[in-house]
């Protein structure tokens, strides 16, 4: 407990008994906490290792055999003839392509309303900030009826162009460059004769790496993980991301649908194997970057 | 103002003059903010105006008031839609915010730094499965039949998986979902809001004889007001949107739970069902508001961000 050595005295005088509660309390507490988050985790690793009839039999934190995450993979693999494949390759498409999208608009746009003047700066700040409290979802159907009106429904574009609006990067770039780049540089620099395109190019984008990063950082988990506005925009299976197959791999899975499920072999292990597969991207980033998601959440605060 | 713009004559006086200032300076920015602005316009602008035409005109865009407004709002499931809504916004805050900073309070101050990080990393990793893959997650934890923790079930009298899915239980798991996947990330952010506090006024409390619990209550928590207010509306804006999570239950449930059980199914129903892209707008200009008010109040009532420096 060194958080609470520095104040031996103080802590001497109480007593031990309701120390102790005080303690257990706190123990309890975060280990039910631990339990709750920790424990559907590992039943979704465990799962592809055992048969349908081991998963509902045996005892649930065991583990199967290797074998049999490759036979589950198999039949993942065979299901409509690879669509798992198609659809994992689709999100890549669909997240890489609007991610590029949103580093070519938002940090231009972050630098230029950070550190220049304009007509129409204020109301562009205001707008893009509302947005980006707004949540996303809120501007799905109405997307939608748009798309639709232009007959553009079912085409890439209508999954990359709406997921390139990202009003949260273009904040968290304004963020960064109106307190992390000293206008004593850019001043210096217009000096010496640079244009406003060198600039941006040659001082402020080499700055920019870490803020980069962490736009890269929200855009990809969140488009790679958006169900609602593809969902409603892609009517064929071979332009489903991996989260809309998702849905129909469940309506496949005979434990939840006997009906249409019956005869396949999407059962238990291989539906969790597809979640995993299909969470591994997002997973290996969120290992690495709890800092980034604490950096970006208060970036609103960096003003003391 | 005036300040800023005697800085910016004077930071480039040196320069020929030749070249009109001002206008060079603000298509400068317009440059910049170009292709961003294009979405923005189409992505953002356009399509609320757009639902907002729609609603208040008929499939042959004629102009009717409120008629379709009405129309929804007099439909037998539009009611029954938003009070789910509201109950699961209840039971998700209330959870949210009292576990959310107790675990936060307890990571940062009774808890080793060591075994405190490790916590938050294992808290804040089901983050990664948000959306579908959370929900399928979940519909496994909950089915008698492979849930480990089935003894639990069987405890609170739910012995099978449509017992599980009783309409009056939804609330409750799209709460344990959210949370799930939501709680862990915000405890970090917490985490981090209460290490911004000064270690001199947790000395301070602890000199003048504050327990751990009173440190907590009276000093922490106050501290950190405004972050618990941001949490809680924006968890609230994003609760109203409920979608993805009903509607794979509704799928996996084979149809025992409505398929209009929240605000946007019903929006989509009406689109994808009933074909009725009038009556789907009126439904998510109402959401739209409500998210337009929660960020309004945010914006303009919170000093958290920083519209202008100068």
């Amino acid at each position: 407990m060194t958080p609470l050595a520095p104040a031996p005295r103080a802590a001497a005088r109480r007593a031990t008994p309701s120390r102790a509660v005080s303690a257990l309390v706190v123990g309890v507490l975060l280990a039910v906490l631990l339990v709750f988050f920790v424990l559907p985790v590992v039943w979704l690793l465990l799962a592809p290792t055992k048969t349908a009839d081991q998963i509902v039999h045996d005892n649930p934190l065991s583990f199967g055999s290797l074998h049999q995450v490759g036979r589950a993979w198999r039949h993942l693999y065979d299901f409509q003839d690879h669509a798992l494949l198609v659809w994992l390759r689709n999100s890549a498409v669909y997240s890489l392509g609007s991610l590029v999208l949103t580093l070519l608009t938002s940090v231009p746009a972050g630098y230029a309303l950070a550190l220049t003047r304009f007509r129409g700066r204020k109301t562009l700040l205001v707008i893009t900030l509302v947005t980006m409290i707004m949540p996303s979802a809120t501007l799905v159907l109405p997307i939608f009826l748009e798309l639709n009106r232009f007959h553009l429904i079912g085409t890439v574009w209508s999954v990359i162009l709406p997921f390139s609006f990202y009003p949260f990067g273009v904040y968290l770039v304004y963020i960064y460059f109106a307190t992390s780049l000293p206008r004593d540089l850019l001043a210096a620099a217009r000096m010496d004769g640079c244009s406003q395109w060198q600039l941006f190019t040659r001082i402020a984008l080499p700055l920019a790496k870490p803020v980069i990063g962490l736009v890269a950082f929200f855009s990809f988990v969140g488009n790679w993980n958006n169900f609602f506005l593809p969902y409603l925009v892609l009517p064929n299976s071979d332009q489903f991301p991996i989260q809309v197959g998702l849905n129909q791999l469940l309506t496949s899975t005979p434990s939840f649908n006997p009906v249409a499920g019956a005869g396949l072999n999407i059962t238990i292990p291989e539906l969790a194997l597809a979640i995993i597969v299909a969470i591994l991207p997002v997973l290996v980033l969120f290992l690495f970057s709890q800092r980034t998601l604490v950096s970006g959440m208060l970036a609103g605060a960096t003003k003391e | 103002m005036t300040l800023l713009a005697t800085r910016q004559v004077t930071a480039s006086a040196p320069r020929r003059g030749s070249r009109p200032r001002r206008w060079g300076r603000g298509s400068a920015g317009w440059f910049f903010v170009a292709g961003y602005a294009v979405l923005l316009l189409a992505f953002g602008v356009f399509p609320t105006c757009y639902a907002f035409y729609l609603a208040f005109t008929n499939s042959a865009g004629q102009f009717t008031g409120f008629n379709q407004f009405t129309k929804v709002v007099r439909d037998y499931r539009f009611g029954p839609a938003f009070s789910h809504v509201l109950l699961y916004l209840v039971l998700w805050l209330v959870t949210l915010v009292v576990l959310t900073v107790l675990a936060a309070v307890l990571l940062r101050s009774r808890v080793r730094p060591g075994l405190s990080a490790l916590l938050r990393f294992l808290y804040y990793i089901p983050g990664a499965l948000a959306g579908v893959a959370s929900v399928l997650v979940w519909l496994f934890m909950l089915d008698p039949d492979v849930s480990p923790v089935s003894w639990l079930l069987d405890r609170l009298g739910l012995h099978t998986f449509a017992a599980v899915l009783a309409p009056g239980n939804l609330p409750v798991i799209f709460m344990l979902i959210a949370f799930w996947t939501g709680a862990g990330g915000w405890m970090v952010v917490m985490y981090g809001a209460l290490n911004n506090i000064p270690d001199e006024v947790i000395e301070a409390a602890r000199m003048d004889g504050a327990g751990p619990w009173r440190t907590a209550w009276h000093i922490q928590i106050p501290m950190i007001r405004q972050w618990i207010a941001y949490m809680t509306i924006l968890a609230f804006a994003g609760g109203t949107q409920l979608f993805v999570e009903p509607q794979l239950l509704q799928t996996a449930s084979l149809g025992r739970v409505s398929p209009a059980w929240s605000p946007n199914q019903l929006a989509y129903v009406y689109a994808f069902q009933q074909g009725d892209f009038n009556g789907a707008a009126a439904i998510s200009v109402f959401l739209l508001a409500l998210g337009l008010i929660c960020a309004g109040l945010l914006v303009a009532r919170s000093n958290m961000f920083t519209l202008d420096e100068t």
